[in-house]
């Protein structure tokens, strides 16, 4: 394929009943990345994941898998996506072995390969010791891998996760982690998340969206920097005055938080880290905590969409 | 791909209580009918004495059997098709369809080959119960095999129109309640607007339609009839899904 591209989507606009739930988007996605897409919620993430796996038809635009057209190859198109639904789309009433096999069966895995791709599926979900198990019985977390595992079970070029990581605890999503940047390492990955560090951990490329819009589409690195920014959470016993601290050089605000916590923004470029613990040992401010704080999805969410910087960045990445 | 679905549906059918369950009494209704159908042919038989009055055992056991049959298809078949895709519809199942590479055609066609499949059986089941008689009577193999080909076209338009409002709505049981009023308002309009026998309406009837083949007669204007009938709602369920795609 030319450039390796294998998602390639160009002004995809959806109306539903005249208002755009998803309006001009457009995005480029080669092999061996991982893309996040974030938003919040009702802001078209999952439609515009239908429209790219051809549940949804676009109002407008078009969507390419590996150079084929969703809209008039549908089914080989389809063949090269392996999709899991915000919903887990599971038949309750099949045991796990049953189900995949299902799986493989209409996403064209030849007769004698379904075996295999089955079990193979099974091991990379942690999901072995379940075969016999009806996926009715299964717990949350369970149920959610036998998710992933259908949608991997034909080793499709691309893989689209809506929400991948809900309903697991801590222990199950790290593997889950590690499978997904696997994953991505050879094929591309598109998975849509509301939890930051979670794209930060698995993406290298992230894209927000905002009522429909597109307002952020670039490296994970560019949202790091936005993310952890230029700031600093610091916990005094006795919280000083503003002035004092926004004499320290660097230090261009600083404002009284909760709990006895400082925030403190500083110029691009300085590390008044160390300068602050100095001052604060001289001025028995009885310092305890010095961290980078980090802001939250809403605070970069605002950021980026009140930005100027943001429209540039937009402007920047590949269209 | 057909083929796929087709297994899916069938192995979801037999993975309930529900598929078996109707399954197990029909065939004890079919067989209890069965046995009344012998016993009364012999008490009927004794008292006709005129040859004119006489008929085989084939058609007099069979003409019962192969009605009951279809009579009670109209209560069966709404109960099988509700879940078809009402379910998938209430389970959120249907994207993992959508997004495998088959067509909503093949979808469609799958399921409804699936759910006739199924009820074939039945028909099977009674023909050969008609054949077991073959040892003790002479039987009328043309009549037995037109009936059961008159029978699997009813379960198929049937299937089809249950395939249908199961496609409308996310409630099974209202997908059961729409098919069976409107299979049973097809299937007595001509009870229900009588007029003269040449009229339109009448002719439009599933149980006119099918009594020609409950007499052995195998009419292509009938075939063509039922063909139309699957035709037109599978085509129906191909457009309700298809709009799914198209509206969201």
């Amino acid at each position: 394929m030319m450039n390796n591209l294998t998602v390639e989507a160009s002004e995809l606009t959806r109306l539903y009943g005249g208002r755009e739930a998803v309006s001009n988007v457009s995005f480029d996605l080669k092999q061996g990345e991982v893309l996040g897409f974030l938003g919040p919620n009702g802001a078209g993430k999952s439609t515009t994941m239908k429209m790219l796996t051809g549940n949804l038809a676009p109002s407008a635009g078009s969507v390419k898998i590996c150079g084929i057209d969703m809209i008039e190859n549908p089914k080989e198109a389809k063949a090269l996506i392996g999709y899991l639904p915000e919903m887990r789309p599971l038949y309750k009433e099949f045991t796990v072995d049953e189900y995949l096999t299902i799986a493989a069966r209409l996403h064209r895995v030849s007769g004698k390969h379904i075996k295999k791709a089955v079990e193979i599926a099974k091991e990379r979900c942690g999901l072995t010791h379940m075969s016999k198990r009806l996926i009715e019985n299964l717990s949350n977390g369970y149920q959610q891998r036998v998710g992933i595992a259908q949608a991997i079970i034909h080793n499709p070029m691309v893989v689209i996760l809506d929400e991948p990581t809900v309903g697991l605890d801590p222990n199950q999503i790290r593997p889950i982690r590690e499978l997904i940047k696997e994953i991505g390492k050879e094929h591309s990955v598109i998975l849509s998340t509301h939890i930051l560090p979670e794209v930060e951990l698995m993406c290298n490329h992230v894209q927000i969206i905002d009522k429909g819009k597109l307002v952020f589409n670039g490296g994970i690195d560019v949202l790091k920097r936005q993310r952890i920014g230029n700031k600093l959470l610091i916990g005094l016993r006795n919280l000083p005055m503003v002035d004092e601290l926004l004499k320290i050089k660097g230090i261009i605000e600083a404002e009284v938080a909760e709990n006895n916590m400082m925030r403190i923004r500083f110029a691009e470029g300085e590390a008044p880290h160390e300068a602050i613990v100095q001052a604060a040992v001289k001025n028995k401010w009885g310092l305890y905590q010095i961290a980078p704080d980090q802001t939250s999805l809403e605070d970069v969410f605002t950021q980026l969409t009140h930005q100027d910087a943001a429209a540039e960045v937009v402007a920047e990445s590949p269209q | 791909m057909i083929f796929n679905i087709l297994r899916k549906e069938l192995k979801s059918m037999f993975a309930s209580p529900m598929g078996w369950v109707i399954l197990s009494l029909l065939m004890l209704a079919f067989g209890m009918n069965f046995l009344n159908g012998i016993d009364s042919y012999f008490a009927v038989m004794q008292g006709a004495m005129r040859p004119a009055e006489r008929i085989g055992v084939t058609q007099f056991v069979g003409e019962k059997l192969f009605s009951f049959a279809a009579f009670l298809a109209l209560f069966a078949v709404p109960l099988l098709s509700m879940r078809l895709i009402a379910e998938e519809r209430r389970n959120l199942t249907l994207p993992f369809l959508f997004s495998a590479p088959v067509s909503i055609t093949d979808i469609v066609l799958g399921k409804f080959l699936g759910l006739v499949i199924f009820l074939s059986v039945l028909v099977i089941y009674i023909a050969i119960m008609l054949f077991a008689l073959s040892p003790w009577a002479e039987i009328d193999i043309g009549y037995i095999l037109a009936n059961s080909f008159g029978l699997l076209l009813l379960i198929a338009s049937f299937s089809a129109a249950g395939l249908y409002f199961s496609s409308m709505t996310q409630q099974p049981v209202v997908a059961a309640i729409l098919t069976f009023i409107v299979l049973f308002a097809l299937s007595f309009l001509n009870l229900v607007l009588p007029g003269d026998p040449s009229g339109i309406l009448p002719s439009l009837s599933i149980m006119h339609r099918f009594q020609s083949f409950t007499g052995g007669l195998i009419d292509t204007g009938d075939i063509a009839y039922f063909v139309l009938l699957i035709i037109t709602f599978l085509t129906l369920t191909i457009r309700r899904l298809d709009a799914d795609r198209l509206r969201g």
